[in-house]
């Protein structure tokens, strides 16, 4: 299995911020990976880096490219999203999709046609006169013709309703993803793609905090739901978090053996949002 | 290539207001305009209040030597010119603002970041824009503008005849052909002395973070200003009008149809013989400007600053 991005001290400053810092991290092919982070951690940062949109210093690998100095190529085999509302508003669908199929070497017509036959988007239309939804049909469809082998979603549904927002994960799940595509994903709304995650990253000040993929998360990270008498047992033990729950205490645990755990009360899996709320903690403080 | 055309059309797409129909319709109102003069001298001169005619006061009675015919049929060709140089015009002003707006607009609303997700080179990308700018719209902007010359010297002819004069006779004095050939194989020495300022807005268009519009315009007039007010303090040896005229006009006026004319060495101007005023539209006397230092130092400078442009759309990060 070889790695689509490998980055070694990846590290990029502001006039006044660090955005990223002397960060590693290895991506291999076929996952899923949820970049997770609070406003101005340097996702966005850590995105463009890979994308060949900015300059930086370390190494960085992407494809067996260089993103600095072979973008035109590494852009046969990259797509992004990068938010909503990024294609121009005078662009019509029918310009969109002859565009695209005659500029980009992989792009399959007749599979974004068969997407967009699926939408209420019409050829004739332009992109001002769509909802932000339907924007990111059209995006959607352009990108999941195209046969590339990473994917990189920066804030993909941001301001999109929930019946979009569900359609768009399953979308790229049954239609697009498999074992030699990879999908890079950053968003706020956690508990919306935590299903279809087989990566996490937490990045924090411009540093990965967290980088594990979700079964191991599941293994070292337990909640346990524990009775009030046996609350300071379970806070001798040092946990991650706290919060109380119809009088009894929820506690995270980071690396607890499971059997200690199970003793004092009813195990489980933590979300990928307590998760982050916990490893956060005073971020903005 | 192919990637290059579909940029190219893609340009097209996103301006086909100002590339197709500004100019079209710029013609369109121009002929109706005329139409409208015209028919005013005839209602007025079918009065009989003033013999007003709009033909130059021509005392049409059919017999006109070889002589009056050559300078009617050279007349009817400068028509022809007027009416493409107004289209052009327009063209000009239009092609301005795309400039300025050509490596800009698409950073503020942020869809650059659509066009950088496909693999297509930013010099592929900038290079397509200034080939839009100094090639297609031009292109269309001639073609309509000879269309509504040629429509205008139809009306005109057309008019000429209602006095008696021989409408084809007239028609077969006029080279509507040769202006028509004339003003497309003009295009190439148009987009050569366009280069500094199509180079300098896309420049700016590529480089500031706002405001393209006022960098573009006040930093050559502040710098122009600064050298005339040191001028006029006796520092430089050359005169402050040499840096307007070479500095300041290059970088903004350059788009302006035929301002390489100032560069040719003028013909003696007798104004009453159109004949002559049209060698000064001649193919022959326009490409004389080919041999001017002028033109190939703004041309090398337009460059340079394409290429800059070019870095900054590259390397500008500011999404």
């Amino acid at each position: 299995m070889s790695a689509v991005i490998t980055a070694t001290g990846l590290s990029k400053r502001y006039k006044n911020s660090v955005a990223l810092d002397n960060v590693s991290f290895q991506i291999p092919a076929g996952r899923i990976v949820g970049l997770i982070g609070p406003n101005g951690a340097g996702k966005t940062t850590a995105l463009k880096a890979i994308l060949g949109l900015t300059d930086f210093s370390g190494q960085l690998n992407v494809l067996g490219l260089d993103p600095r100095k072979q973008r035109d190529k590494l852009m046969e085999q990259v797509c992004f999203i990068a938010d909503v509302a990024v294609l121009p508003r005078w662009l019509r669908v029918s310009e969109a999709v002859d565009f695209v199929a005659n500029v980009h070497p992989r792009f399959d017509r007749a599979k974004c046609e068969a997407f967009l036959a699926r939408t209420k988007l019409t050829p004739s239309m332009r992109v001002r006169q769509m909802s932000k939804g339907m924007i990111v049909q059209l995006h959607l469809a352009l990108v999941m013709a195209i046969d590339a082998r990473l994917l990189i979603l920066d804030e993909p549904t941001l301001g999109l309703d929930i019946l979009y927002r569900k359609q768009f994960y399953q979308n790229l799940l049954e239609d697009y993803f498999d074992e030699n595509k990879t999908i890079i994903v950053t968003t706020h709304q956690v508990e919306e793609v935590e299903h279809i995650l087989t990566d996490l990253m937490f990045i924090r000040d411009g540093k990965i905090v967290l980088d594990s993929d979700m079964d191991a998360i599941g293994e070292r990270f337990i909640e346990v739901m524990v009775n009030g008498d046996r609350a300071e047992a379970a806070r001798a033990l040092k946990p991650l978090d706290e919060r109380q729950v119809f009088g009894k205490s929820i506690f995270l645990f980071d690396g607890v053996e499971r059997s200690t755990l199970e003793a004092m009360g009813e195990v489980r899996r933590p979300s990928v949002s307590d998760l982050f709320v916990a490893t956060m903690k005073g971020t903005y403080a | 290539m192919k990637t290059f055309y579909w940029l190219v059309k893609r340009e097209f797409w996103e301006h086909r207001g100002g590339f197709f129909w500004a100019p079209l319709i710029s013609g369109g109102v121009f002929l109706v305009l005329n139409i409208m003069a015209l028919i005013t001298g005839e209602v007025l001169g079918g009065r009989g209040s003033t013999h007003f005619n709009i033909a130059g006061g021509l005392n049409l009675n059919g017999h006109l030597d070889a002589d009056m015919l050559g300078k009617i049929g050279a007349g009817l060709d400068i028509a022809m010119y007027v009416a493409a140089g107004l289209v052009l015009m327009i063209m000009a002003i239009i092609v301005f603002f795309y400039c300025l707006g050509s490596l800009y607009d698409d950073r503020r609303d942020r869809s650059i970041l659509f066009w950088k997700s496909l693999p297509i080179s930013n010099r592929d990308t900038v290079l397509s824009k200034v080939v839009s700018a100094t090639i297609v719209a031009p292109a269309i902007a001639c073609l309509f503008g000879t269309c509504a010359g040629l429509l205008l010297l139809l009306i005109a002819a057309f008019t000429a005849s209602l006095h008696g004069l021989n409408m084809w006779q007239l028609l077969m004095n006029s080279h509507p052909l040769m202006v028509a050939i004339n003003l497309i194989t003009l295009i190439p020495l148009y987009a050569i002395w366009a280069l500094p300022t199509v180079g300098w807005l896309m420049f700016c268009s590529a480089w500031t973070r706002s405001k393209p519009f006022l960098w573009a315009l006040l930093a050559p007039l502040a710098a122009g200003v600064i050298v005339s007010w040191f001028g006029l303090m006796g520092l430089f040896n050359l005169g402050s009008g040499w840096f307007w005229k070479n500095i300041v006009s290059r970088m903004l006026l350059s788009l302006i149809p035929g301002g390489w004319i100032r560069d040719t060495t003028p013909i003696d101007n007798e104004p009453h013989d159109p004949s002559v005023l049209l060698d000064h539209i001649g193919l022959a006397h326009n490409y004389a400007a080919l041999a001017s230092p002028d033109l190939w130092i703004g041309a090398v400078a337009g460059i340079a600053l394409i290429t800059t442009a070019i870095w900054f759309r590259r390397w500008r990060d500011d999404s």
